[in-house]
């Protein structure tokens, strides 16, 4: 490089920063790689919500693929996102809950007044399971594939652009 | 009554920071094992704190069942990965070096180097211009 060359150095120094900062600009830092993404999810056995008496265990998603949604009644994101659930579930999605360290009646009490999308929902009260499951809050949602294992994990609300996006391209796609 | 009075002072702060900690340890070892996990590990929620200062509940949780994995006998290596298999490598303030953070431990080398080529660079010129010659 001739001596007149190093004056830009800084300029380039400049543009590299810039082209940096800008490509991290409207990235969403709340959300985090799916650690568990091609594990088996974690063993499960927690007490159903409905069903008194009945456990929920891994093989309730064998077979089958299922969203795994972890809710709460605590959790306003939830009931915006309970509407799109609905709708998932008439369409033939197959939903299951987790309700995360929750007030057992008020869960039954949500459910009751906005409708049950979820074929079975696990009852996780102290966020044990949670923890397996690497949950950091509600409401998360993990695609589940007819093996029991852990494809995608998602944080924050399920709606159309959400399903369209990030659920459609890897819901019912089989790795050969 | 003037020294009671300082003395009462010094004394307020250390009774506001013992409020938090709630965790027994049978021995000191444990304890000092659990303060150091606790910075050790980052809160996945309130991201850019340390477990030990968020008041997240995911928080509260993770320092709960790092107490219980103390307690337990198990090793802070152990601790550490049982964390990193549910959160990811996000979760742990000391990250193992793989392609994806590469940048974070090389970027403060880098930057070392590149700020004592510029030194040596001016100190270099700054002989020439001693000189006499013609830098430009």
């Amino acid at each position: 490089m001739n001596k007149s060359g190093w004056l830009f150095i800084p300029l380039l120094a400049f543009v590299g920063l810039a082209i940096l900062l800008a490509s991290g600009l409207g990235r969403d830092t709340e959300e985090l790689p799916t650690a568990l993404a091609g594990k088996p999810l974690p063993t499960l056995q927690l007490p159903s919500l409905m069903r008194a008496g009945t456990e929920v265990n891994n093989e309730l998603f064998l077979g089958h693929w299922t969203l795994l949604n972890v809710w709460a009644s605590w959790c306003p994101t939830c009931y915006v996102e309970h509407p799109y659930l609905m709708q998932l579930a008439d369409q033939g999605v197959r939903l299951v809950g987790l309700n995360y360290k929750d007030d057992l009646d008020k869960a039954r009490q949500y459910l009751a007044k906005l409708g049950n999308p979820y074929l079975e929902v696990a009852v996780d009260e102290s966020g044990s399971y949670g923890i397996d499951l690497g949950v950091y809050g509600a409401p998360e949602t993990f695609i589940i594939n007819p093996r029991g294992e852990v494809v995608f994990r998602y944080v924050g609300e399920v709606n159309e652009r959400s399903w369209q996006q990030r659920f459609m391209p890897l819901w019912g796609e089989e790795k050969q | 009554m003037k020294r009671v009075l300082l003395l009462l002072f010094l004394c307020w702060p250390l009774a506001i920071s013992a409020v938090q900690d709630i965790y027994q340890f049978e021995n000191g070892a444990d304890e000092q094992r659990f303060r150091e996990l606790l910075v050790l590990l980052r809160c996945p929620k309130c991201q850019n704190q340390a477990i030990s200062d968020s008041d997240a509940p995911i928080a509260k949780d993770m320092r709960e069942q790092v107490a219980a994995m103390v307690r337990a006998g198990h090793s802070n290596a152990e601790i550490v990965d049982y964390f990193v298999q549910r959160y990811g490598d996000f979760v742990s303030y000391r990250p193992p070096v793989t392609p994806q953070t590469l940048i974070l431990w090389l970027a403060p080398l880098l930057a070392i180097l590149g700020g004592g080529l510029l030194v040596l660079i001016q100190i270099l010129r700054g002989r020439k211009v001693a000189r006499g010659e013609d830098v430009l």
